[in-house]
């Protein structure tokens, strides 16, 4: 029988994650009833802000606060973690670029199982924890077990769990700062360079045509400027066009590009992977051109149009020149 | 420095549809497109670049069966020096957990200064080089897109995160990297190049080179284990607009001129 679950808590200046809310959704789906506690580090400042906010919704909050995890350095945490936890723990994550960093290392230094990137939960029978997993950039789907006896590290995908807004849980606040340990780390954090400033904002445009691998060479992109030009709209991209350094940084939609919120999004040629999807905020109307039929982006598109852009898009730009 | 690259060959979804197949066992394999996993191949081209810098030799190692060899020749076309391929039908099956041991039966029989992964595979998972840079007892650090060697024992290493921003880290060596696409932009490898490497002996390790504890590694060690493939009851989905291209187009025009799309 695993042990007690805990919730890693991301916040910033004072604010809770979005991830903080649906981490307990998914705890829910595999322990009904059973206890949540937070787990939230930091020095000083507004941790205990977050702590008392993270008291109304987990059952018991264990505060860390350090000099050492001013930042969230994932060494010093895995090493705080491995420290305070107990050795069977459930132990839930976002599958972000922290989650990534700290969760696979974790699992080993705690001699737990790992699952990342969980999409969904469908309940535990004994120790066998039952999933839901995605592969090849979420064109096919798993169903996936793991033993869960000797404890386990979930990361779990940012937006598939509802928040749990109930706020009823009338935890309490646990001071744990002086249990933390050694948090010697050999990693050590410098700065963060913030993201370059484009020639164009695309986070606040109504109207994105944005390219993905499928516009296949760069003299191809073309095609989405004039048809960006035709319905008065602005050119955006998935990751492989700025990989390429065919177009900005500045223009990338996604978790490590811009968060946009635009009123129609045009994606041509974009196979809707999670992290691309996670930039795209505020419910547009989504078009999808994409020559297969099978691609996951048209799973969250309005309207779907099953061709080869390359062809598709001048036609339709024309037809729109013309009136 | 001497660096070794963890490269998978996979299934290329930039030019293949994936489907199941029809007991769920497995994804139809028969007219796949294999190719090195893309974050594996800015890995390689990352350790060339530093071992053009401060010299040394790239060495890049598949876990796979016998196929995998192409992956690891096509990155020695691309410039790595020396490949292996591990590989037993004993480490079938294998969970994450597993792949990262048998890596570390294969770093334990070399020495290198700093190991670089893709920061994710066909799988999604991102999983293989935090769990190796453990097992090893090394610093590790994920979704890297900058690297800059300060001296023969540290790096800064840049990692990329939410909202591509930056965060910055010193790291001592020996290390683990897990790298992240657009670092650099990977050389083209040529006909010619791969017919340079086309004799070039890769040598196989299975269970006995690499003396590994049987119980961590193949199915039975596998606490992680995937049941079937499957293709999710959709929701609602995208409306298919249906009919000849220009059909097509002017029902679209419709929808847009509709919702504001059209200015
Ligand atoms: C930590 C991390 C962060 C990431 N952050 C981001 C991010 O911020 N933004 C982002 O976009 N990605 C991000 N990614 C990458 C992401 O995982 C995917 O690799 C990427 O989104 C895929 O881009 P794509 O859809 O353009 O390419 P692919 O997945 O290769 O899809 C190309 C699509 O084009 C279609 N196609 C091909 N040719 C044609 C044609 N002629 N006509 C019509 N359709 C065609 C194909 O059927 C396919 O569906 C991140 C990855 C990691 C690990
Ligand atoms: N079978 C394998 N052989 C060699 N390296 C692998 C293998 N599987 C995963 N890796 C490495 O681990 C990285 C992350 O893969 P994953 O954890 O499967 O998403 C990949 O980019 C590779 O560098």
């Amino acid at each position: 029988m695993a042990g007690q679950v805990f919730a890693y808590i991301i916040h910033r200046e004072g604010i809770a994650d979005d991830s903080a809310l649906e981490l307990i959704t998914a705890a829910r789906k595999i322990f009904p009833a059973a206890p949540l506690t937070a787990v939230v580090t930091g020095s000083g400042g507004n941790l205990d802000a977050v702590c008392n906010e993270m008291a109304a919704s987990y059952n018991e909050v264990w505060k860390f606060d350090h000099e050492a995890l001013a930042y969230p350095n994932a060494e010093v945490i895995r090493k705080l973690l491995v420290n305070t936890l107990p050795g069977d723990a459930v132990v839930l994550l976002p599958h972000n670029t922290f989650g990534m960093d700290l969760a696979p290392g974790l699992s080993i230094k705690m001699d737990s199982a790992f699952v990342a990137d969980v999409v969904d939960i469908e309940g535990l029978e004994g120790d066998t924890l039952n999933v839901i997993r995605q592969e090849y950039s979420g064109q096919v789907s798993t169903h996936v077990t793991c033993d869960i006896s000797a404890g386990v590290v979930l990361n779990i995908r940012a937006g598939v769990f509802q928040a749990d807004e109930s706020k009823a849980a009338g935890g309490q606040v646990v001071d744990k700062s002086g249990e933390t340990g050694d948090l010697s780390a050999v990693r050590k954090f410098l700065e963060i360079v913030e993201a370059e400033v484009g020639d164009v904002d695309i986070t606040k445009e109504d109207i994105l045509v944005s390219i993905g691998r499928g516009i296949e060479d760069e003299d191809n992109i073309e095609i989405a400027d004039e048809l960006a030009e035709a319905i008065g709209g602005v050119v955006s991209c998935s990751r492989p066009i700025v990989d390429a350094k065919w177009l900005e940084k500045s223009r990338q939609v996604g978790t490590s590009g811009k968060t946009v919120k635009p009123k129609v999004y045009l994606a041509l040629g974009i196979s809707g992977s999670f992290q691309h999807l996670g930039g795209l905020k505020g419910n547009p109307f989504i078009v999808a051109v994409n020559k297969n039929p099978k691609a996951p982006i048209f799973q969250v598109a309005d309207v779907g149009v099953v061709e080869d852009l390359l062809e598709f898009v001048p036609v339709l730009t024309e037809k729109i020149q013309t009136g | 420095m001497e660096i070794l690259v963890c490269v998978k060959r996979v299934p290329d979804t930039a030019e293949n549809e994936i489907e199941v197949n029809r007991d769920g066992s497995d994804i139809e394999r028969d007219d796949l497109v294999y190719s090195v996993n893309e974050w594996d191949n800015y890995a390689v081209e990352e350790a060339i670049q530093i071992v053009d810098r401060v010299g040394g030799s790239v060495t890049v190692v598949s876990v796979g069966d016998e196929e995998s060899e192409e992956v690891v020749r096509r990155e020695m076309a691309m410039g790595a020096n020396n490949g292996i391929l591990v590989s037993d039908d004993a480490f079938e099956g294998s969970d994450g957990k597993g792949i990262a041991a048998l890596l570390k039966g294969a770093v334990e029989k070399g020495t290198y200064d700093l190991i670089l992964t893709g920061a994710q595979a066909d799988d999604g998972a991102g999983q293989v080089g935090g769990m190796l840079a453990a097992m090893l007892d090394m610093t590790y650090a994920s979704v890297v897109n900058y690297i800059e060697v300060l001296d023969n024992r540290k790096l800064k290493v840049g990692r990329e995160i939410e909202g591509g921003n930056v965060e910055m880290n010193e790291i001592e060596l020996p290390c683990v990297l897990s790298i992240q696409t657009g670092i650099n932009e990977p050389r083209y490898v040529g006909i010619r190049g791969i017919r340079k490497v086309a004799s070039v002996d890769i040598p196989v390790w299975g269970s006995s080179e690499l003396g590994i504890d049987a119980a961590s590694i193949g199915e039975s060690g596998a606490k992680v284990k995937r049941v079937d493939y499957f293709v999710p009851e959709l929701g609602e989905g995208a409306e298919i607009l249906e009919g000849s291209m220009e059909e097509i187009a002017d029902k679209l025009i419709e929808l847009l001129k509709a919702k504001g799309g059209i200015k």
